[in-house]
């Protein structure tokens, strides 16, 4: 029992608290790691995740199909839709699981244990954020899988190193709002869920994850200099369809990767800072570890 | 760092804590003084709404207080966040962490990786932990399957995954039957005693589990530490007479003849012994005594003989520590008094504070 009772033996308290950097990154790492893992767990426990996240948004991309082929539509248009179909994938976990997952976690008493570990809270946000694209990475390659063979989209990418450049972009950004959101969710309390309600619609619209971009004009353009799914999926509609039709195109995709690359930037400083203000002021008032405040 | 070899445990001075709270701020803590030494088995022990919790987020950096500066093995709670929670883990009662879906070994797992440990570390650290606590059988089921003692004791062995210096128990036997609480009590007395010089910071309202376990107490209510000592000290507070109660085949002059004895301050009927015997069956006198102290028993004894009466059984009464806690605050843990602690009877509060304080705020507590 002893023996099991004693993980690392340390001389003193003391000397158990001084952490050289190495070990503290090594804990950073791992704890993204660790808060990671339940998501990925989760992917092949909770096999009802095929029907809510597959097969109900591959039908809402399919009605907009049958809506774009009965108006005679250039067959591009499938292809956007499909690709926003794909990318909504990724939308969707950000603002129900990233935006409130904070607000989940206090409220099941894990939040605490989190603030009280050593080590930084943005890793369980990165951890989050990993876990959650696993897991709408696997939803957007079924949906676009599925619906390109069944509605015969075909893709002609001529710059397959831009358009990861862009994706992975668009990911962090996605979820670098994701981690801005949870903070302030987390501040807002209850209000969380109508705000993610809130989000959603005018989000989906303003991106034309259905359409477009461009069809949009100026209000396009405002949208792809400040929502990271706008900028995105603009740029991954013209690396994908780069012959052909194409996308009406509002900026150049190196243009757009620029702006994502800002917005990673920004975001993630933001999330940084909202965490570390909402820290302070949960151990200043006494707000946020308690589960009724 | 030669300074804080020598620091204590905890040591927290003047802590006060207030929330603000509609209509009026609520006072959870209202001048705390606490020294915890290393090694040391210390117990919160106070009615809901005390301030115990409060106290406890404040040392587990959670909560910072109002006022006052408080230290753990030296480390300053404000500055050194990051140390402290190197050395320190908690486990509250009641605690639903981590992820239903997760299996018990997936689960402890994860905060292993929390804590610092390496990755494989981690999982033969788990395995260890989950031996030693008992849960062998559970190790691949699912957390949200568990019953709750087996989930408290999980809870705990989340507790050790990091090796702590100090640990938290809050209320750690909270809504556990008679056969979890035991267990759970068991591990904790089991790790302290194979990993020496760990620190253990216990809250609770089971007087009889501070008790059991705690090398000192401190009795804690309305924010304020009523008093501090081991419970033999505690109850000594309390009770200076010596209490014995007698059992005795027969006593036809009734207690009275014993309360004229040298050293007897009372002779009290405690009953007649009759009730629910059986018709014929054989009558007793029960007898309770306070004496100045233990050797005035001796004439007691020697008196009964000469009244012809025959002890069947004597036991020496030992206050419990919610005499004490009576004693201090002037009312029980269920009820909602409020009552001033009675200084009058010479049990002096440790440190009182100004106002008049509730414990926890109120669900309706804002900003």
């Amino acid at each position: 029992m002893t023996r099991a009772f004693v993980g690392r033996p340390s001389v003193s308290p003391q000397e158990a608290a001084e952490w050289s950097r190495r070990r503290v990154l090594d804990n950073n790492l791992r704890s993204v790691v660790g808060r990671a893992y339940p998501r990925v767990r989760g992917l092949v426990r909770e096999p009802s995740w095929v029907i809510f996240e597959i097969l109900l948004p591959f039908l809402t991309t399919s009605s907009f199909v049958f809506v774009y082929r009965a108006l005679k539509a250039p067959p591009e248009y499938v292809g956007f839709v499909v690709v926003g179909g794909a990318m909504t994938a990724f939308w969707l976990n950000v603002v129900w699981m990233m935006a409130a997952q904070l607000h989940w976690e206090r409220d099941q008493g894990n939040l605490e244990l989190y603030f009280a570990a050593p080590m930084d809270v943005m890793s369980v946000l990165f951890g989050m954020a990993v876990g959650g694209m696993v897991l709408s990475g696997t939803r957007a390659t079924a949906v676009l899988l599925v619906a390109s063979n069944l509605y015969g989209v075909h893709f002609s990418v001529d710059r397959w190193g831009l358009l990861l450049v862009v994706f992975v972009l668009t990911l962090a950004a996605l979820y670098g709002l994701g981690m801005v959101l949870a903070s302030l969710f987390l501040m807002w309390g209850r209000e969380a869920w109508h705000v993610t309600q809130l989000l959603i619609e005018p989000v989906y619209f303003v991106s034309g994850l259905n359409f477009p971009l461009a069809s949009l004009g100026r209000l396009g353009a405002l949208a792809l200099a400040t929502i990271p799914l706008a900028a995105g999926l603009d740029a991954i509609r013209q690396l994908t369809f780069a012959r052909g039709l194409g996308p009406p195109v509002l900026l150049p995709p190196e243009a757009e990767a620029a702006i994502l690359a800002g917005m990673v930037v920004g975001f993630i400083a933001l999330a940084r800072f909202s965490l570390r203000t909402l820290e302070r002021r949960a151990r200043r008032e006494g707000r946020l570890t308690v589960r009724w405040q | 760092m030669a300074a804080l070899i020598d620091a204590p445990a905890i040591d927290a001075r003047a802590i006060r804590r207030v929330y603000k709270a509609r209509p009026n701020p609520v006072t959870a803590l209202d001048g705390v003084d606490l020294t915890v030494a290393p090694g040391e088995f210390f117990g919160l022990l106070g009615p809901n709404g005390a301030g115990k919790t409060t106290l406890i987020k404040i040392l587990t950096t959670l909560l910072l207080p109002s006022s006052g500066t408080a230290r753990v093995f030296g480390f300053d709670l404000e500055q050194d966040t990051k140390r402290i929670r190197r050395i320190m883990n908690m486990v509250s009662g009641g605690e639903q962490s981590g992820y239903g879906i997760l299996t018990v070994r997936e689960q402890l797992w994860m905060f292993s990786q929390f804590y610092g440990l390496g990755m494989r570390e981690g999982w033969s650290r788990v395995d260890e932990l989950i031996d030693a606590i008992g849960l062998g059988e559970q190790r691949l089921q699912r957390v949200s399957s568990l019953s709750t003692g087996q989930r408290q004791k999980m809870n705990f062995a989340r507790g050790l995954l990091n090796d702590p210096w100090i640990l938290f128990l809050d209320e750690p036997t909270l809504g556990l039957d008679v056969s979890a609480a035991r267990a759970v009590r068991e591990l904790v007395v089991g790790w302290q005693a194979a990993v020496p010089g760990r620190t253990i910071l216990l809250t609770t309202h089971y007087m009889a589990e501070a008790d059991e376990l705690c090398e000192r107490i401190a009795i804690v209510d309305h924010g304020r530490i009523l008093a501090i000592g081991t419970p033999a000290e505690l109850k000594q507070r309390v009770q200076r007479e010596s209490i014995f109660r007698l059992e005795l085949d027969r006593l036809d002059d009734g207690p009275a003849a014993l309360a004229r004895l040298p050293g007897v301050v009372s002779a009290t009927s405690a009953s007649d012994g009759s009730a629910g015997r059986e018709p014929g069956a054989r009558q007793t006198v029960e007898v309770s005594l306070v004496l100045v102290e233990d050797a005035a028993l001796g004439g007691v004894v020697g008196a009964l003989s000469g009244l012809g009466a025959r002890i069947l059984a004597l036991r020496k009464s030992e206050p419990s520590l919610e005499d004490v806690f009576v004693e201090l605050v002037g009312r029980g843990f269920e009820s909602d008094g409020g009552e001033t602690p009675d200084t009058a009877n010479g049990l002096a509060p440790v440190r009182l504070g100004t106002a008049h304080v509730d414990g926890e705020p109120p669900p309706e507590a804002i900003e």
